[in-house]
């Protein structure tokens, strides 16, 4: 499944002021946590403004494994 | 507490448990704010007998082997203890990895039966390795309706009436098999007696006593040995209850602190980190008049506490930070990966001893802790009662290679001859930690004398078992090394893995070549990703069957490359 644009676009959005850096430097495909320098437990706090921006619930394992933007907008997406 | 001496295995101690203490709880489950279910000693019975008697019905009998694969909740404990009562060996493997990893440790521990939970089963029987699967019996719990779940049974309609026989097992029976490590190159499967387990938890006990009304939150992984043995051996013999969270987003497990007034917590030193750097963000917010006073309550207490810890002083002088772990928290635990001193000292000034600690699944949950008379941030603490512990070949600096002896020690390594002779000798077990004792008995480590990394977040990797995903690179040859093993550094710096590379003749390192790394690189799971590279001006040394000779090759490298020239990726 691929994530439409859009919800990929305001996860960046989400990412950048949640980790208070700038938009331009956050890219679908990049490792995350290499570019924002940040541990699983700090990833699993943005989950939280995600969910609240999407209004889902994600389990934690819907994280195992994702570390670019792209899969994680197409988990996201799955449960829209 | 139960007296632990007075049994042969593990499963009649959970039994005796069970029957002693029938109206205490033992077990709460929460999902988030949602408490999901909390069970007493007597309906942790209830649940657990009907599945032992599926399983004797099923043909599970002693010494059979069941593997779990599953996050912590309360069905991974009353699976075990259906396991153990029906005299079965368990195998508790680690959620965290990969589907293909699961069925390599199956098929390595020949358990014909499985518990798992449902998205790590879909995953599973999703994955290409799965047609070659030789489990007879596999449980799943919290399947949805209607899903397909190929050869499984669904875990909550497993369930005989009838009592079950109990199947009981002498102290030299294995009890569990539990792998360090060890994917993808050579599992290292511990196995583990009931002597190992019984004695172990008689010694953690003697120092961080548990009882009826203590509460034990239980975040790391429960296939950890850790919280195998805090988290469920430990507080059941002794009365007291598990809280098991099912996420472990940093604000639930704040709330779950105060919510369920926690006693003690094990912690890997990621997550101590964070609650450091959330505390401490916090204390930031405070206005400069709260804060200052703050700091001079820290101040006092540290004054007052420097030879013991005095809990209830502690309580009174920082009663908010107190209150924000719930007012009742004693002691947090933290081990098996190298932590910050600063770290330990800030929770200790705070009043919330840091319990550290060293182990290996090796050699049972812990060796050495902390006693806290006094606490001592630059150390591990001293061995628990009945460990021995001792220096092998120490240098001029006293430090050398950490060896250990005692009952708590495996039996040996699955199916590994060769491996358990180099690893027990003469009946010390030689750990490849290298430390040295201070003039109070505590142990000091200074890093590894073996290739290996141990991540923040508590995990062994082998740099040889993560080569397989660099397979097909297009230049000569290559190897995985931890830059302390190339380096020995005597300390405690940032562990890291080095991709070291040998080019074809006339071969440069081009772009094309570092993407290729990266985006192999990018498909390991973070943990076990290499942080740099490291061009190698020679052929690397192999044996006749053409396996690289590692010590050699290393030192080789040490002697013509350092630290500076590894590029980071």
């Amino acid at each position: 499944m691929t994530a439409p644009k859009q919800t990929l676009e305001e996860i960046l959005d989400l990412a950048a002021a949640h980790f208070k850096v700038p938009r331009e430097k956050l890219t679908p495909d990049e490792d995350f946590f290499k570019t924002l320098g940040i541990d699983s437990l700090q990833a699993l706090d943005l989950l939280t403004r995600l969910e609240h921006h999407f209004r889902i619930e994600l389990p934690d394992y819907e994280l195992q494994g994702v570390s670019d933007f792209r899969t994680l907008a197409e988990r996201i997406q799955a449960r829209l | 507490m139960l007296n632990l001496d007075q049994y042969s295995c593990l499963g009649a101690a959970l039994r005796d448990a069970l029957d002693r203490w029938p109206n205490e709880t033992c077990l709460i489950e929460a999902d988030r704010e949602r408490e999901k279910t909390r069970l007493t000693y007597s309906d942790f019975e209830d649940v657990a007998l009907p599945l032992a008697r599926a399983l004797e019905d099923a043909g599970f009998d002693s010494g059979d082997r069941a593997a779990i694969i599953m996050t912590n909740q309360s069905k991974w404990l009353i699976s075990a203890y259906a396991v153990f009562y029906r005299g079965g060996v368990l195998l508790p493997l680690d959620y965290k990895l990969t589907a293909a990893e699961h069925l390599q440790l199956l098929a390595h521990s020949k358990a014909k039966s499985l518990i798992v939970e449902y998205y790590l089963w879909r995953a599973i029987t999703q994955s290409p390795e799965f047609k070659n699967h030789k489990l007879t019996k596999v449980l799943v719990t919290e399947a949805p309706l209607g899903a397909d779940l190929a050869c499984a049974h669904r875990w909550e309609d497993f369930r005989r009436k009838g009592d079950p026989r109990f199947v009981p097992r002498e102290r030299e029976d294995v009890a569990c098999i539990v792998y360090s490590s060890g994917t993808g190159g050579r599992p290292k499967g511990c196995v583990l007696t009931h002597e190992n387990y019984l004695e172990q938890c008689k010694s953690l006990t003697a120092w961080y006593p548990f009882w009826p009304g203590v509460r034990y939150l239980s975040i790391l992984p429960t296939n950890h040995a850790i919280d195998f043995m805090v988290g469920f051996i430990g507080p059941f013999v002794c009365g007291a209850c598990v809280v098991h969270l099912r996420t472990l987003r940093p604000e639930f497990v704040r709330d779950a602190f105060v919510r369920y007034k926690i006693t003690y917590v094990a912690l890997v030193p990621m997550i101590l980190k964070n609650l450091e750097r959330g505390l401490r963000a916090k204390f930031d917010e405070l206005s400069a008049g709260k804060r200052f006073l703050l700091y001079r309550m820290i101040a006092l207490n540290k004054s007052l506490t420097r030879r013991e810890p005095k809990v209830g002083l502690s309580r009174k002088l920082l009663s908010q930070v107190h209150q924000g772990f719930g007012g009742e928290l004693r002691a947090m635990f933290t081990g098996g990966a190298f932590i910050e001193a600063s770290t330990l000292q800030f929770f200790y000034d705070l009043g919330v001893p840091v319990a550290n600690g060293y182990g290996l699944t090796e050699a049972g949950t812990s060796l050495t802790l902390n006693d806290l008379k006094p606490f001592r941030a630059d150390t591990v603490g001293k061995p628990l009662p009945g460990v021995e512990l001792r220096i092998l070949n120490p240098d001029s600096d006293g430090i050398g290679e950490v060896a250990v002896h005692g009952k708590t020690v495996m039996s040996h390594y699955l199916d590994d001859p060769e491996l358990t002779a180099q690893t027990i000798v003469d009946d010390w077990l030689v750990t490849g930690d290298l430390g040295r004792f201070d003039g109070n008995g505590h142990l000091q480590l200074f890093g590894r004398k073996k290739n290996m990394i141990v991540t923040e977040g508590g995990k062994n990797i082998y740099p040889e078992d993560i080569e397989n995903a660099f397979d097909g690179l297009p230049v000569k040859e290559y190897c995985i090394f931890a830059a302390n093993y190339l380096w020995p550094a005597k300390g405690l710096g940032r562990e890291m893995l080095v991709l070291l590379l040998r080019l074809e003749q006339n071969q440069e390192f081009t772009d094309a070549l570092k993407q290729e790394i990266i985006a192999r690189n990018r498909r390991l799971p973070d943990f076990k990703r290499v942080g740099g590279y490291l061009l190698c001006g020679k052929d690397f040394p192999r044996t006749a069957s053409m396996k690289i000779k590692r010590t050699e090759l290393a030192e080789d490298v040490r002697k013509v490359l350092g630290r500076a020239a590894v590029v980071e990726l």
